[in-house]
């Protein structure tokens, strides 16, 4: 293997799609003045396509893939692969990365890989030489040249420890936490990170202290190394062997952190799953004394470290090993959308305004009221549509003659035109929204349309003061028949059960009725022309429903008139008539009913007409 | 997450099960292990187990300590009612033993393991143990086994078996068991085989013992890395993973783990010393154990009251259940010096600092008055993601709160807070 992983042209593949961490990689590509993004495509086995994201000022799309397979087909040129697949999935799809000729390095970001799981991808990297790093880490970074996924956080962090070009420094720890927080100290007492990996708190990472170490020494241009040890394990002392055998020769700052474990109880563990002493020798003291021992700079405390590195700084410069790394200006990334508004200083208008609902809080609400009230104080479909419709919580009689509406219009058979077109369109194998839009979209002027008509026109002769002989000669000279009135067979002796029973519930019911009391003396004028002239049940609805909202006491005279001018009516015919269409629908799906074809004797064709 | 150490009852039910797969002699042996509790009740256990009237049985507590026999905790040979007897007299009791490395711990005695006894000479035990080092696991075996097996360590042979490696295709090397040769060769095959299988990460049977040309474990103890429980679930079955001996969690301990296990982020704490002076919220893995060792390396170990960190981006409510629960503990003794709290940590790759910081305020808040009456001091140093508006809203918090809180970023080393706090005289 190479000593030097990454380059200003590696590229990455990303498994699983991480949004975030592909932006903060591409924002540094931006701080780095990078010409390639370093993310070649994203493996995600839910979806392929591709992503949005942004590369400096402007937008690129990155190609997504469902398999490791399809990823390195499309791009033979990429050699790391980032790894986000959970503990379940990491090892095998680590696997399958490492063996992917192409692929060179796999970064495991994912904690709580197995033990044996993660010594079995260790020993395989190895065999093919291959390098993995982590599991459970937050991965590396090459100042000015790549990076890892989070690694270093945020952009200001990135500028503020010089990440974005290379300084003398080589830097390896266990933790990703602390590593970050290692650029900083090693950009405030050198010239800059080189190149930092943080290698996973797990106890048998895929890289070890030691490997990186190892490639640190072999690189040239970096001049010094930093490393951050940790109680528990013997790792540590394959550094001292190392020193020892003279195959670290370039200066080691080192310090191996858990020095308060010998003040603690037996038995603590530490926050990463390795760090934990087992034997005397595992403890930090022991670690740090051998290292010590074996040449490595090793400060009295952490809080001693950054001196110890800047002490062994100045001495490579002073001697000429360094020539310190000249500053390089970023350029600014501009700053997030919601970053900008979450710090005040952008606005922007909204596009929509909603106020009958709020699906935001801790709990859905209609109209200010909270579903689990809905539900459990019993408020009924009735109310929802009050809440939505109107916004109002209409007293309980108004909800039941809505309901009751619901009910009566339903369904009318399977003749009229809404039913019969839902029976075709389910007939011809149909999936049900379109079985259902076929159906309802004959509802207009002539077929459900009488509820509508009848409101307004009843409503707008009564506000007129048109006594109802004047209303009927009127409408009688615009030549238009009077919605609602008329029925195809019943008559005045044969009613209507519906509007018989519907009259009754508001003549109980309402407060007061003057709308329905105005249209039974039109009745009373019209059936003594035909019997069959009669207040229908779509003139009963409409009427009464104007009379609910006129003696509710809930609605202003402009609130009515709003509520009848924007359809609710026709609102209210096509809920009811949705649930009897939708019987329709299952009835003929259930009987497997063939496609329906007109019989030619259904037409006369006259084409020569 | 790490290797937790389990139970005898738990590990030789495991290994019994599955070693009834591939050698007969073990089938039915699982249905003949009793795990005693102080809630068994003994009629439940008897209609349950028939056996335990059946004949001699050997009893010895069940909670992860060796060196049971040295410490005289092992009733052999005797009958159920003599063993019922000898197992409610130490029930609940405080005992101390003494450790492999010669160290007293006192506990309390509640899990006790009864099973039929195997009668057998010294010269007829057996010990095998394998453990994991990076590369490869290590498989002892020694044809004397049993207490004094460190005494006679030059008799125990060792085999590597390389993690990329077959077992099937290693050759054991094998110690002297006579007649029992291929009977051990095999049965350490399979052991293995469950201790890959099963992510075991130690274990140990000693000594085991022959009866009846079968292989009979006596004594078990074992580790397993809990990571591997998606793997080893179903092998595992229900299975345990309790405190070491001696060591007892407090409820505040085990809230915290509680919390720890409802969430994908971290959160941990180990009381050190209730009525210690300084106490530390610190976030990373990392990171929480350096503020722990600044602590100590300034010579104040005996007054760092906790361990622990959160990490991994808990949420806000997460944060201030933690915090919570710190600052209770933490108010609960007056000290005549005041106390210390230091909400560190380095700078957060991704962890969101403002919003983390918004629970450890709320937190700080409704602990107000309790803080002001200990006379706490609280010091801040953190970097990360929107780690400007984190420590601004502290400042904030800081002119109102009515204790000080000293506010540091990452232009402040992150571990300068520990000697700011408690040296305040050194530069």
């Amino acid at each position: 293997m190479k000593p030097e992983l990454f380059t200003k042209e590696t590229t990455a593949i990303i498994y699983g799609y991480q949004q975030k961490a592909i932006q903060r990689m591409l924002d540094f590509d931006y701080a780095c003045g990078r010409t390639v993004p370093s993310v070649a495509c994203i493996v995600n086995p839910s979806r392929d396509g591709v992503h949005k994201v942004f590369f400096g000022k402007g937008e690129i799309l990155i190609p997504m893939y469902k398999t490791i397979r399809a990823a390195c087909a499309h791009h033979p040129k990429a050699d790391v692969m980032v790894n986000f697949a959970s503990f379940r999935s990491a090892f095998d799809t680590s696997m399958e990365a490492l063996h992917e000729p192409q692929i060179k390095t796999v970064c495991v970001i994912a904690e709580g890989v197995p033990e044996r799981r993660e010594r079995i991808l260790a020993a395989e990297a190895k065999k093919l030489d291959k390098m993995v790093i982590g599991p459970a880490t937050v991965g590396g970074v090459k100042a000015g040249c790549f990076k890892i996924a989070n690694t270093a956080g945020t952009y200001d962090n990135i500028i503020a420890s010089k990440l974005n070009r290379p300084g003398s420094v080589g830097f390896v720890s266990k933790s990703g936490g602390l590593s970050n927080e290692c650029y900083n100290i090693i950009a405030r007492n050198t010239d800059g990170l080189y190149e930092g990996i943080a290698i996973g708190g797990d106890a048998y990472p895929g890289s070890t202290l030691l490997d990186h170490i190892l490639r640190y020494q072999a690189i040239p241009e970096v001049k010094m190394i930093v490393a951050l040890g940790e109680i528990g394990g013997s790792e540590e002392y394959r550094i001292v062997e190392a020193l020892k055998n003279k195959e670290i020769t370039k200066p080691l700052v080192i310090w191996v952190t858990g020095t308060c474990s010998k003040m603690f109880p037996s038995g603590v563990q530490f926050g990463h799953a390795g760090a934990k002493a087992g034997a005397a020798n595992e403890t930090a003291d022991a670690k740090n004394a051998a290292l010590k021992e074996a040449g490595a700079l090793v400060p009295n405390s952490f809080d001693d470290y950054g001196i110890l590195i800047n002490e062994t700084y100045k001495k490579l410069v002073a001697d000429g090993t360094i020539v310190p790394a000249p500053e390089v200006k970023a350029p600014v990334l501009p700053m997030d959308y919601e970053q900008a508004v979450k710090e005040g200083k952008i606005r922007k208008a909204t596009t929509f305004i909603a106020t009958i609902s709020n699906e935001k809080g801790d709990e859905l609400e209609y109209n200010h009221v909270k579903i689990s009230d809905v539900l459990n104080c019993g408020l009924g479909i009735g109310n929802v549509i009050g809440l939505l419709w109107f916004k109002k919580q209409l007293p309980a009689y108004c909800c039941r003659f809505l309901e009751n509406a619901l009910m009566l219009t339903a369904d009318h058979g399977p003749a009229v035109s809404g039913a019969h077109n839902a029976i075709v369109a389910a007939r011809a194998g149909k999936d049900i929204i379109s079985c259902l839009a076929s159906g309802i979209l004959t509802i207009g002027p002539r077929f459900g349309g009488a509820i509508d008509g009848a409101a307004q026109n009843f409503k707008r002769a009564y506000e007129a003061g048109l006594t109802p002989d004047q209303f009927i000669k009127d409408m009688k000279a615009k030549g238009i028949n009077i919605p609602g009135i008329g029925h195809k067979v019943k008559s005045v002796n044969n009613p209507d059960m519906r509007v018989t029973n519907l009259k009754a519930f508001v003549m109980k019911n309402f407060k007061e009725h003057k709308l329905l009391d105005y249209a039974l003396e039109v009745e009373k004028i019209t059936t003594q022309k035909k019997g069959t002239l009669i207040l229908n049940v779509d003139g009963c609805i409409g009427i009464c429903f104007v009379d609910m909202l006129m003696s509710s006491g809930c609605f202003t005279k402009e609130e009515i008139d709003s509520i009848i001018d924007m359809g609710c009516l026709n609102a209210l015919f096509v809920i009811g008539r949705s649930i009897g269409i939708f019987g329709h629908v299952f009835d003929q799906k259930r009987l497997k009913q063939p496609l329906y074809r007109t019989p030619y004797d259904e037409i006369a064709y006259m084409t020569d007409l | 997450m790490a290797q937790r150490g389990i139970r005898e009852y738990d590990g030789k039910r495991i290994l019994f099960d599955e070693l009834a797969k591939v050698i007969p002699s073990f089938k039915g042996l699982s249905a003949k292990l009793a795990l005693v509790t102080p809630d068994t009740k003994p009629e439940e256990l008897l209609a349950a187990n028939p056996w335990l009237k059946e004949g001699k049985l050997v009893a010895k507590p069940d909670q992860l300590f060796g060196k049971r026999g040295k410490n005289g905790l092992v009733y052999a040979g005797k009958t159920w009612d003599e063993t019922w007897k000898w197992i409610s007299e130490r029930m609940n009791k405080e005992t101390t033993i003494t450790t492999g490395g010669n160290k007293k711990v006192t506990g309390v005695l509640t899990h006790f393991l009864i099973e039929p006894f195997t009668p057998h000479a010294d010269n007829e035990e057996g010990y095998i143990s394998i453990k994991s080092t990076r590369e490869y696991d290590v498989i002892y075996l020694s044809a004397q086994g049993g207490i004094y097996v460190e005494e006679n360590w030059d008799k125990v042979k060792e085999t590597r078996v390389g993690i990329l490696e077959d077992i099937e295709n290693v050759k054991i090397n094998m110690p002297d068991f006579g007649v029992n040769n291929a009977l051990v060769e095999k049965f350490t095959k399979e052991v293995y085989r469950i201790y890959c299988a099963g992510n075991f990460s130690y274990l140990e049977i000693n000594p085991f013992t022959f009866s009846n040309g079968a292989v009979i474990p006596l004594d078990f103890v074992a580790r397993v890395d809990d990571t591997g429980a998606f793997e080893s679930r179903k092998m595992w079955g229900k299975i345990e993973f309790p405190s070491s001996f001696g060591q007892k969690l407090t409820k505040e301990e085990m809230y915290i783990r509680d919390l720890d296990s409802k969430t994908g982020a971290s959160l941990k704490l180990t009381i050190l010393n209730p009525e210690g002076r300084i106490w530390n919220m610190v976030a990373g893995g990392g990171a929480s154990v350096i503020y722990a060792d600044t602590v100590c390396d300034l010579g104040f170990a005996k007054e760092l009251a906790n361990y622990g960190e959160y990490s991994g981006d808990p949420s806000e409510e997460f944060t201030y259940l933690y915090a919570k629960t710190i600052l209770d503990l933490m108010t609960r003794t007056k000290h005549p010096q005041g106390k210390i709290l230091t909400i560190g940590g380095g700078i957060a790759n991704f962890t969101d600092v403002a919003k983390t910081f918004k629970g450890i305020i709320r937190a700080l808040k409704e602990y107000q008055q309790k803080l002001i009456d200990n006379n706490v001091v609280i010091y801040v140093r953190r970097g990360g993601p929107n780690y400007q508006e984190g420590l601004a809203n502290m400042r904030k918090l800081g002119e109102s709160l009515g204790v000080p809180i000293h506010v540091y970023g990452p232009e402040t080393h992150m571990t300068a807070v520990v000697s700011m706090a408690l040296c305040p005289d050194k530069k």
